[in-house]
């Protein structure tokens, strides 16, 4: 039978997954923000597994909220994306040193 | 037994997926990539009876978020294989660093199961019942213990909307406006010139 382990599982490989896209795709911050929603995913899936299996709602209540923070997150990093793509033209972000203060 | 294929199949999509959205090339198939990750998650959820969270994650995630995605790789005009140019020199330090992740994620997973950490008393209040469905279930327990925290969300939101138009927002567009004044001040003298250009000479305008 499917028991919490099996969702723990799943959701730590996801999880190394978004790490390991933020560590390869250093340059492309795209691909960066998207690594950043799958972490999202895998704390999602963690609290809803352990919310299912402990019988208390509260862990979907959390995952909503997490959601609702994600989507602002998306929002404002692609809008600070736009702003440096106007900028200097490229989203090679690997040596981002003008916001120096 | 089918929820366990069910499990089996909807998590191995989801690592696939999950893997794809990282080693594709480009950043569109990684968008549609994401967006199958996303739609194999809801599944996860709603296999362990989480419908509403399941819902959320198709709207949210796949209707607006990575909608945007979508928009914003596509509207940029960018050599994509110039930004991948690290990829191949970090790959071997990358692997061997999610490895060992995912080694001590998983030990800690085994010392808890054979530990007697408490993980989470449940007081009763938000017990799951099989009485009331799921959405119902959490709007009581939203609306009621966590609607302070639900206006705070609210509030996330809204600031994350204006920031985002006042990030993008472009203010050369007002400074097409009509000038009223501008065009009545303008007389003939200033706007209109004779020239008697040469034969097969233009006229500098």
């Amino acid at each position: 039978m499917i028991g919490i382990e099996h969702y723990l599982v799943v959701s730590s490989i996801l999880f190394v997954m978004g790490v390991l896209g933020i560590f390869l795709n250093r340059k492309n911050v795209i691909i960066i923000l998207m690594a950043i929603e799958l972490i999202l995913l895998a704390v999602n899936i963690n609290l809803v597994a352990f919310s299912a299996f402990l019988g208390d709602l509260t862990g979907q209540i959390f995952a909503m909220f997490v959601l609702t923070v994600a989507a602002g997150e998306a929002a404002i990093g692609l809008a600070i994306l736009m702003i440096y793509f106007r900028g200097r033209g490229t989203i090679a972000v690997d040596d981002v040193n003008r916001m120096k203060g | 037994m089918i929820q366990v294929i069910a499990f089996y199949l909807f998590s191995s999509i989801v690592i696939a997926a999950a893997a794809m959205v990282i080693f594709s090339r480009n950043p569109v198939h990684s968008v549609l990539w994401l967006i199958v990750a996303f739609f194999n998650a809801a599944g996860l959820m709603v296999l362990v009876g989480a419908e509403f969270i399941a819902m959320l994650l198709v709207i949210v995630y796949v209707g607006a978020v990575a909608v945007l995605f979508l928009f914003v790789v596509m509207m940029l005009d960018i050599d994509f294989a110039e930004l991948r140019a690290g990829f191949m020199k970090n790959l071997p330090l990358g692997i061997l660093l999610a490895i060992v992740l995912v080694c001590e994620l998983i030990l800690g997973l085994g010392a808890y199961q054979a530990g007697k950490v408490e993980l989470g008393t449940p007081d009763g209040k938000a017990a799951i019942t099989d009485q009331v469905p799921n959405i119902e279930a959490m709007g009581q327990l939203l609306y009621t213990k966590y609607v302070f925290l639900f206006e705070a969300a609210g509030l996330i939101l809204l600031v994350a909307m204006i920031g985002a138009i006042v990030l993008t927002h472009r203010k050369t567009f007002s400074q097409r406006r009509q000038n009223i004044g501008q065009q009545v001040r303008r007389r003939p003298e200033e706007s209109i010139r004779n020239e008697q250009p040469e034969v097969g000479q233009g006229v500098e305008i």
